[in-house]
């Protein structure tokens, strides 16, 4: 895996979301976004598709868990094991 | 297992159907009117234009313009002929077609498949054709056959409030990006849901939705008004409508959800949601509702899910609500299970009314 990826992935990650939650509103790396009600399914969406265009990976159905999605730390183990497969 | 259950099954996707048009695209020169606007022609409209611009908008179908003009000019004529309010998105500049309707289908959020360009020009028609396979282009001398063509199967309130809904939604969306902040945007709506068991009075709309709805839909199923009426009769169905309302207005009944009873287990066949409130994160709501009712009546729950060109989100919406495969269908959809361990919250942005309380 390219070094890039994993020094990267977090801080796309987080830039993305902060723009779609809203600049002034504070959230931890921990802090599950969906539990918060920050984001909505078509947010949801919108987060798997960014996904996959700006990591290169596809998302399969059985990818398509909460668990993955929900914090932005889930968020980088999950690209990362994507892109080391 | 035997079956039982009093089966209606309705059409397997809506696209065996023919597609409803919901967006009809006007040139100007020569289209809607008679001369050329640029070499100051004298302007006549043409025949029956104003009747047929109205007839469209009060059914529904939003008319707008793809004209190589100077949009300023372009506009006074429309207001000199008395039709500017029936255009919505109008796209009057100097740019290819094809971009034009690229910008009024991003505005309208629908399918290329729903619109139909009319332009007087074999070229103009020939250049959207080739960027945009989908779009349905016309020559304007069929233009005394379209309504016949164009008529959708019944008119709802929702489709002759259909333009001013969109004109709604444009001012939430500029207050949306003056609050700039999605959550106190939402909050600041006051939106209310309401979950009610359809009637006779929404079968319309409900057979509508299922025709109209690509995106939020679960499996595309369509069903006509005769099967929506024998649901209604069957002990073995339940059939559901959402209306959603915020301080701006109505948005109509929105949602439908019908669930299929058979022994201990309730299956959602149909799942959903108008794509107009996508962005009013309501999208779980009925589902949550539909969860919670299950469990409190001591129902297992299932969901079908066909997956389309379009539908993924709603696959999301089951998986992220906590949902799993638990099996396939024969028509290429699968089979999804909730354990229903808990009951589940709305957002507290959302005032929920139903029926029970």
């Amino acid at each position: 895996m390219d070094t890039t990826t994993q020094a990267g992935a977090r801080t796309i990650i987080r830039e993305f979301l902060r723009k779609r939650v809203g600049q002034d509103i504070q959230f931890n790396d921990a802090e599950d976004i969906f539990a918060a009600g920050l984001v909505n399914s078509l947010f949801a969406l919108e987060l798997v598709v960014f996904l996959e265009q700006s990591f290169d990976i596809t998302v399969e159905n059985e990818d398509l868990n909460l668990q993955n999605f929900s914090t932005v730390e889930n968020l980088e183990a999950f690209i990362l094991k994507k892109k080391d497969k | 297992m035997e079956n039982t259950v009093n089966r209606i099954a309705g059409t397997p996707s809506a696209n065996n159907r023919k597609k409803p048009v919901k967006c009809v695209v006007w040139d100007l020169d020569h289209t809607i009117w008679h001369g050329i606007l640029s070499e100051n022609d004298q302007l006549t409209l043409r025949k029956d234009i104003t009747d047929i611009l109205k007839t469209l908008d009060s059914w529904g179908i939003i008319n707008s313009i793809a004209s190589k003009n100077n949009h300023e000019d372009a506009i006074r004529m429309l207001e000199e002929f008395g039709i500017r309010e029936y255009f919505l998105y109008p796209q009057i500049n100097w740019d290819l077609k094809s971009g034009s309707i690229g910008r009024i289908r991003e505005k309208l959020n629908i399918g290329m498949d729903a619109i139909v360009f009319i332009d007087d020009q074999p070229f103009e028609r020939d250049e959207v054709a080739f960027v945009h396979e989908q779009v349905r282009c016309l020559d304007v001398d069929v233009i005394g056959n379209i309504l016949q063509e164009f008529k959708p199967r019944f008119i709802t309130d929702e489709s002759s409030l259909r333009r001013k809904m969109y004109i709604d939604d444009d001012i939430r969306n500029l207050e949306e990006q003056e609050i700039g902040n999605n959550r106190q945007f939402l909050e600041s709506l006051q939106l209310a849901f309401s979950i009610q068991p359809a009637t006779v009075n929404d079968l319309q709309r409900v057979e509508e939705l299922t025709i109209r709805t690509n995106q939020l839909n679960a499996t595309g199923y369509s069903y006509s008004y005769e099967e929506l009426e024998a649901l209604l009769k069957s002990p073995d169905h339940q059939l559901f409508v959402a209306e959603l309302t915020d301080k701006y207005g109505s948005y109509g009944k929105i949602g439908v959800a019908m669930v299929e009873r058979n022994g201990d287990t309730w299956t959602l066949k149909l799942l959903l949601m108008s794509c107009r409130v996508m962005s009013r994160g309501v999208g779980t709501v009925l589902l949550h509702y539909i969860m919670n009712s299950a469990r409190e009546k001591g129902f297992r729950l299932e969901a079908e899910f066909l997956p389309t060109d379009r539908n993924r989100v709603m696959y999301i919406t089951y998986k992220f609500a906590g949902f799993t495969e638990s099996g396939k269908l024969d028509n290429g959809g699968v089979i999804l299970t909730h354990p229903l361990n808990d009951n589940v919250s709305y957002p507290d942005y959302i005032k929920l009314s139903t029926h029970t309380s």
